[in-house]
C-alpha cells in the first residue's frame, strides 16, 4: 500500500518542477532516506550483534533454534568469557597486542612527527620528493613483504619476539602518520615560526614550544589511527610469532581457540568480542579525530 | 601567547653552546630529523621490498640458503594450475567487490549528506565495521556462514519459508567465493562511505543552486555536478581500495583458508600457504611478486587521478 502512495509520489514530483521543493515531503524522505539508511545500519551493525549474543549464550540455546529464538537471549551466561580468562592465556595476549600497539604507536608518532616537520618546516631541497616517497611507501602492502620481512626478521634474531612487532609495524604506520602531520603543520601559520627565529629561538625549541604544541589534535588522530592499526594487524603477527605466549589476539583467536571440529562458538565470539572492545572504546571517545584523520588523509 | 614565553630572558642570554648550534645548522637538523622515519622504512619497507624481489628469482626454503635459479619460480607458476586459480580469483574478488563497496558506499555518502536527527552518531555507528579488527569480524562471519547453525539460513529457511534446505555458504567453491566477497564489502562500505561524504561535503550548494534554477532535475544533478565532483577523491579512494583488496588476506584466512579445494586462494594466502607455512619461500616470494605489476597499474591510475584534480583546479603543484 505504502510502496504504490510512494511510487505515485515519486512521479508526480518527477513531473513537478524542481523548485517547488517538492521533493523534500514528508513520505518520500522516509522511502529514499530513512528505508536504506535504516537497512545499512541494520547490516552493518547486525555481526556485532550475533557476536554479542552468541557470547552470552549457553551452548545448549546456541545449538538449538526450534525452541528458543536465535536472536535473544533466555537465560544469559558469563560461562564463555570466564573460561576465556582463567583457561586460556587471553589476559596474556591482551597484555601483548596492548604493549606491541603501544610501543609501536610511540615509535611511529616520534619518527613521524620529525619526518613531518623536515619535510614541511625545514624545506630543503628535495622535500617535496622525500614526501613523495613516504606516500608511496604506504602503497606498498604487508602482502608482498612478509616473506622477506620474515627472513629479515630471523636474521636479527628477533623471530618470535614481539619486538619483532614494534619494530616493523611502523612500515605502514610511518607514511600513514606522516602524510596526515604534514597536513596538520601546513595549517598552522609560518609566521609563528618566524617570530620565534625573530626572538632567537632554535628550531628545536620551535617545534617543541610552537608546531607540536598547535599540532596536538593532529598528533592525537595520528596516534590514535596508529594504535587502532596496530591492534588489527594480522598477517605480520601470524608469520613472526610462533609460540602461543606471544601472539596477539587476533592470530591467538584463529591459531589457538579453533581447535579440532566442533568449534567453540561460544568462545569465540566472546574472545572476538573481548579483542574488539578496546578499539570500539577507544573509538568511541575519539570518534571525531578518526574521522578527520580518515578523511583528512584522503584529501590530501 | 607562545610568543611571549620564548622571550624570557634565558631564551635572550642562551650561550652559544655548541650542540646547540649544531641542532640549528639546518642541514644536520634535516638529517637528525628524516633518519629515524627513512631508517625504519629502508631497513624494514625498502630492503625486504628487494630482498623479495631476488628471493623470488632464488630456491630458497626455510633453513636452507638458495641459490639463483632465474625465472624457475614464474615459469613453474605459469603451468601451475592453483596459481591462475588464485589470479582469476583475486581478479574476481576485486573487481566484484569494489563495485559492490563503491556502488553501496556512495549511496550511503549520498544518504549520510542529508540533514537528519542524530547524524554525527550515526556516522559514527557507520564506521565500526572498519574499526574493529578484520580477523574478529571474519570469524563473527564465519559463524553466520555455519552450515548448520547459520542465522541466514535460519532467516529463509524457518522464518520466511523460502527455501527448504539450509545454505551450504562455505562448502562449495562459488558459494564460498560470494560469500568471502559479500564480507569484503561488508568491512569496505564504511570507509568508502565516510571518505566519499568528506568529499560530498566540499561540494559547493551554489552549484546545485544554480542547476535547480537552470530545472536540473535530481539525475542531473546527480550526473553532472556530484559525480564529476567526486572524480579525483573517488580515484584516491578507489587505488587504496583496490590495492588492498587485491593483496587482501585476512578474511579468506580467517573464513575459508583457501578451501574448499583451495578454490578460494586469493594470490596472498597462496603466498603464505606455500612461503610460510610450506617453507618454500622462493616461490612463495615469487607470488607476491606476481602481484606487483598491479599494483603499478593502480599506483598510475591514482598519480593520474591526483593531477587531474589539480589540473581543475587550477592549483600550482606544491
Amino acid at each position: 500500500m505504502t510502496d504504490t502512495v510512494a511510487q505515485a509520489s515519486t512521479v508526480a514530483d518527477a513531473k513537478a518542477p524542481p523548485d517547488t521543493m517538492a521533493w523534500d515531503s514528508g513520505l518520500r524522505r522516509l522511502m529514499m532516506i530513512y528505508l536504506p539508511l535504516g537497512c545499512f545500519v541494520l547490516i552493518l551493525l547486525f555481526p556485532f550483534h550475533w557476536m554479542a549474543i552468541t557470547s552470552f549464550k549457553p551452548n545448549a540455546e546456541l545449538m538449538n533454534y526450534k525452541e528458543h529464538n536465535p536472536f535473544w537471549i533466555t537465560s544469559p551466561t558469563l560461562a564463555h568469557i570466564k573460561h576465556l580468562l582463567f583457561n586460556t592465556s587471553y589476559p596474556h595476549w591482551l597484555w601483548t597486542t596492548m604493549m606491541v600497539a603501544i610501543g609501536s604507536t610511540t615509535l611511529s608518532l616520534i619518527a613521524s612527527t620529525l619526518a613531518a616537520y623536515a619535510i614541511e618546516r625545514l624545506r630543503f631541497r628535495g622535500s617535496p620528493y622525500v614526501g613523495l616517497g613516504i606516500y608511496l611507501a604506504y602503497l606498498v602492502p604487508p602482502s608482498i613483504l612478509f616473506i622477506p620481512l620474515a627472513t629479515v626478521v630471523v636474521q636479527f634474531g628477533l623471530f618470535d619476539s614481539p619486538l619483532a612487532l614494534i619494530l616493523v609495524y611502523p612500515t605502514f604506520l610511518v607514511p600513514f602518520c606522516t602524510w596526515l602531520l604534514i597536513g596538520y603543520f601546513k595549517s598552522i601559520p609560518y609566521e609563528l615560526e618566524e617570530c620565534a627565529l625573530v626572538d632567537g629561538a632554535t628550531r628545536l625549541q620551535i617545534l617543541r614550544r610552537i608546531t607540536l604544541p598547535l599540532a596536538v589534535p593532529g598528533l592525537i588522530s595520528a596516534g590514535i589511527f596508529s594504535f587502532t592499526l596496530s591492534w588489527n594487524e594480522f598477517i605480520y603477527a601470524l608469520a613472526f610469532i610462533q609460540s602461543g605466549a606471544n601472539k596477539t589476539v587476533p592470530v591467538a583467536i584463529l591459531t589457538e581457540l579453533v581447535t579440532g571440529d566442533v568449534y567453540q562458538w561460544g568462545a569465540l565470539m566472546a574472545g572476538s568480542l573481548l579483542g574488539s572492545l578496546p578499539v570500539a572504546i577507544f573509538y568511541s571517545l575519539f570518534v571525531d579525530y578518526y574521522v578527520s584523520s580518515l578523511t583528512g588523509a584522503v584529501k590530501e | 601567547m607562545s610568543v611571549t614565553t620564548l622571550s624570557s630572558p634565558t631564551l635572550i642570554h642562551r650561550q652559544p653552546n655548541w650542540l646547540v648550534r649544531l641542532f640549528d645548522y639546518k642541514p644536520f637538523l634535516v638529517v637528525m630529523c628524516l633518519a629515524p622515519a627513512l631508517g625504519l622504512l629502508a631497513v624494514f619497507l625498502t630492503y625486504p621490498l628487494g630482498l623479495g624481489i631476488w628471493l623470488a628469482f632464488t630456491d630458497t626454503t626455510i633453513g636452507r640458503k638458495g641459490v639463483y635459479v632465474g625465472l624457475e619460480n614464474f615459469q613453474y607458476l605459469l603451468t601451475d594450475s592453483l596459481w591462475w586459480n588464485a589470479v582469476f580469483y583475486s581478479v574476481v574478488y576485486t573487481g566484484i567487490a569494489t563495485f559492490g563497496k563503491f556502488a553501496l558506499g556512495f549511496w550511503l555518502a549520498l544518504l549520510l549528506n542529508n540533514h537528519f536527527p542524530f547524524k554525527s552518531l550515526l556516522r559514527a555507528i557507520i564506521l565500526l565495521p572498519w574499526i574493529v579488527p578484520t580477523v574478529l569480524s571474519a570469524l563473527a562471519f564465519w559463524w553466520i556462514y555455519d552450515p548448520q547453525f547459520s542465522i541466514i539460513s535460519y532467516l529463509l529457511v524457518d522464518v520466511l519459508h523460502w527455501r527448504t534446505s539450509n545454505i551450504d555458504f562455505l562448502g562449495s567453491p562459488w558459494p564460498a567465493r560470494f560469500s568471502l566477497i559479500a564480507a569484503n564489502i561488508w568491512r569496505g562500505i564504511p570507509f568508502v562511505a565516510i571518505s566519499l561524504l568528506a568529499g560530498l561535503q566540499t561540494i559547493s550548494p551554489s552549484l546545485y543552486e544554480a542547476a535547480m534554477l537552470d530545472g536540473a532535475s535530481a539525475w542531473q544533478r546527480f550526473r553532472y555536478i556530484t559525480f564529476p565532483m567526486m572524480m579525483p577523491i573517488l580515484a584516491i579512494v578507489m587505488t587504496f581500495s583496490i590495492i588492498f583488496t587485491f593483496t587482501d588476506f585476512q578474511l579468506v584466512y580467517a573464513i575459508t583458508r583457501g578451501g574448499p579445494g583451495n578454490s578460494t586462494h586469493l594470490l596472498a594466502t597462496l603466498a603464505f600457504q606455500r612461503g610460510i607455512a610450506g617453507g618454500e619461500l622462493g616461490e612463495g616470494a615469487a607470488i607476491a611478486v606476481s602481484m606487483i605489476p598491479f599494483l603499478v597499474f593502480a599506483t598510475l591510475f591514482s598519480y593520474f587521478g591526483l593531477a587531474r584534480r589539480k589540473w581543475q583546479q587550477g592549483e600550482s603543484n606544491d
